[in-house]
């Protein structure tokens, strides 16, 4: 590449666009369906019902540890689609680049991308890439898209909870959340905080693989609002009452420090890594063995039940023996001032 | 973190609450005074622990909740002055002023930014030298030596373009005005921590002497609020009021000497406006004249006008302890953390909100 940073003219559909497209794009998501550059991807029809989701990622900043905006660009779609009880396979991966946005960085970001596809099993298999002039975007945005397929007899949503079922988390929270934090407005205090972005699409595979069939009724990843937020919607979407056990929930010491440190409630931070499984109670502990199976599953246990008090509310045991509600998160978490 | 799990120890707290509830003989009425207090026995549900007969009582320790509306509108004057960034903690941005609020102004392309800390709002100036950076400040005497400090650092660096609204407020003037409002009935106090790591124990000690009422300052794990609690309930069914510290390993008698001298450097007392107190003598700090010129309100010469409250919010009865969050005719109706009426509904530590959070 002759340049350095991306310029209006690497937008423009023409020689220098090309170059983008050959030199980094193609050769990372290396994949014959890409490569063949016609105007869609052209897909084999496969059995059954078709999960698809999209969703765009603008997070600031792009690089935090453990990883940046494009492998959380990827494994957010990915996960999206296996929260549906499908096996994700194809993504596409559309990119808003202000002008003057390092061309090293964007390799560093499609190389997460691929990564991250290759890591999760899929391909990406369509892509578009727009330069707008400095200021009207922050560096870059990414949205993907993208589709799988759900096997038969797989009925995974949201409002299929029952009073009695149990409810798993698959590890600690707040990790990704805290770690974005932590990084913006200069803050990055000294912590070994780092996001847990990864794709858990093998994970629900495990999953759906061991559970008997209908025993696995609500998969939901807790990205934005957390925890807190998504239990919220199951309950409401079901209209149970869920009641989690405050002792359950993990959190990583130097995240749970974070929090107390600025006052954040680890239920409403962010996870890109983890689900929430509403399970059939007499299916629970063998779901659970599945999860604590997968590599990203050896923190899951049992937080709580679904109840048929309090219809569409979330509560808690604290960890001191008291009760409280657990709300849907209003407007953003802001930190104390005293 | 290991540290803070020993005061989240489910079986003291039993414990505590045990004695408590022995000792709960007839009807008590404590004040926590501090919105960390009310956040912390809703979130870790302290009150579930408790007698019915003993009523935890939410104060006017919300500094968000105690500024008054005229202060508030001051702050969205500041913010739509040319070629000025407004900085601000992130309690205020979402706390109804007259008709609008700091996060609607930064929607309509108002310069505001959050900070964290005074010193990035220092650094923010030093950063634009061609725009006025005005730091919003709110707060007790916890925040208040942390805002003389950046104040002092712009002093030395010559920093022309770095000026602070002052609306801090001093806490035990408050506790004073309390005292004196019809309506309020309260056994006992359980003083605020944070704020009395700065001021120390003896700053209470006029109060208690002048009102002879149990007083005990307690930290804020689960552990502290229940031991804080005991002792209360102790002073109160014996009728031996006294000045107790069960937070001593945060504050002491003196409390932080280097903290109150760069406050007081800065700093003079003066009349403040409290929301559901009204005006309180010597309830308030003014930047002294040598500081004049980091003074936001000398500098644009801003002199807000009186203003009046939102109509129906009850928040200044909340934090005065006249009525609880469900007694207001706005409460979960038209006033919701969604769209908030009062800055109770807002604050992350104000009362409505925390009863809507955890205990609707």
């Amino acid at each position: 590449m002759k340049h350095d940073t991306i310029v209006l003219d690497h937008g423009s559909g023409g020689l220098l666009s090309h170059e983008l497209t050959e030199k980094i794009m193609l050769p990372a998501f290396d994949n014959d369906m890409l490569s063949r550059l016609d105007d869609s991807a052209v897909i084999e029809s496969q059995k059954g019902r078709m999960a698809f989701s999209t969703d765009s990622f603008v997070v600031d900043p792009l690089f935090f540890p453990g990883g940046n905006i494009g492998d959380l660009a990827v494994n957010g779609t990915v996960n999206d689609i296996a929260m549906s009880g499908a096996v994700p396979l194809y993504l596409s991966a559309a990119m808003i680049i202000e002008e003057g946005f390092a061309i090293r960085d964007l390799e560093t970001i499609v190389a997460s991308m691929a990564a991250a596809a290759r890591c999760a099993g899929v391909k990406i298999v369509a892509g578009d890439t727009k330069v707008v002039p400095r200021g009207a975007a922050d560096k870059i945005f990414i949205n993907t898209s993208g589709v799988g397929w759900i096997a038969q007899g797989v009925e995974i949503s949201a409002a299929l909870a029952r009073a009695g079922d149990c409810v798993i988390l698959s590890g600690t929270m707040a990790d990704h959340g805290m770690t974005i934090l932590n990084q913006r407005e200069g803050l990055a205090f000294d912590a070994d905080v780092k996001t847990d972005s990864a794709a858990l699409n093998k994970m629900v595979a495990r999953m759906l693989a061991a559970a008997p069939a209908g025993g696995l009724r609500v998969l939901r990843d807790p990205t934005r609002g957390g925890v807190a937020t998504a239990l919220n919607e199951i309950a409401l979407a079901s209209n149970v009452g869920i009641c989690i056990n405050e002792s359950a929930l993990l959190v990583r010491k130097p995240v749970a420090g974070l929090c107390e440190l600025l006052g954040i409630d680890p239920l409403y931070a962010a996870n890109e890594g983890k689900l929430i499984a509403i399970v059939d109670k007499d299916s629970a502990d063998t779901v659970l063995a599945a999860i604590k199976q997968d590599p990203l599953g050896g923190d899951a246990c049992i937080i709580g039940e679904a109840i048929s008090d309090h219809p569409g509310r979330v509560v808690m045991e604290t960890a001191i023996g008291g009760r409280r509600i657990v709300d849907m998160l209003t407007g953003g978490q802001l930190p104390r001032i005293c | 973190m290991e540290h803070t799990e020993q005061y989240r120890d489910g079986k003291l707290c039993a414990i505590l609450a045990g004695q408590i509830t022995s000792m709960c003989t007839e009807d008590m009425r404590i004040m926590e005074v501090c919105g960390t207090h009310t956040v912390s026995a809703f979130r870790h549900g302290i009150r579930n622990l408790l007698p019915r007969s003993l009523s935890l009582i939410s104060g006017p320790g919300c500094p968000v909740c105690v500024t008054d509306q005229s202060e508030l509108d001051a702050f969205i004057q500041l913010a739509n002055m040319p070629d000025t960034i407004l900085a601000t903690f992130g309690d205020l941005m979402r706390v109804p002023a007259t008709g609008s609020s700091l996060e609607k102004e930064k929607a309509r392309g108002k310069d505001i930014r959050m900070v964290y800390s005074t010193m990035d709002a220092l650094a923010l100036a030093r950063a634009n030298p061609d725009r006025q950076v005005v730091f919003a400040g709110v707060g007790f005497e916890t925040t208040s030596p942390t805002i003389a400090a950046s104040i002092l650092a712009a002093h030395a660096e010559n920093l022309s373009n770095y000026s602070v609204y002052c609306a801090h407020k001093l806490l035990p003037p408050a506790l004073e005005a309390l005292m004196g409002l019809s309506g309020v009935e309260i056994h006992g106090f359980l003083l605020p921590g944070h704020v009395s790591v700065i001021i120390g124990g003896q700053a209470y000690a006029s109060f208690f002497e002048k009102h002879q009422i149990p007083c005990v300052i307690a930290g804020f794990e689960p552990a502290d609020m229940l031991m804080g609690i005991r002792e209360l309930a102790e002073m109160i069914s014996a009728n031996t009021p006294g000045l107790e510290n069960v937070y001593g390993r945060a504050v002491s008698r003196q409390g932080n000497l280097r903290a109150q001298q760069v406050a007081d450097r800065v700093f003079e007392t003066t009349d403040a406006r409290w929301r559901g107190l009204g005006r309180i003598a010597e309830s308030g700090l003014a930047i002294r004249e040598e500081f004049a010129a980091f003074d936001a309100a000398r500098r644009f010469s801003i002199d807000p006008r009186l203003a009046a409250a939102p109509a129906g919010c009850a928040c200044g009865e909340v934090l005065t302890g006249r009525c609880l969050p469900p007694d207001c005719r706005l409460y979960a109706t038209a006033c919701t953390p969604a769209d908030p009426v009062g800055p109770c509904m807002v604050s992350s530590e104000g009362t409505c909100a925390a009863h809507w959070k955890y205990n609707r």
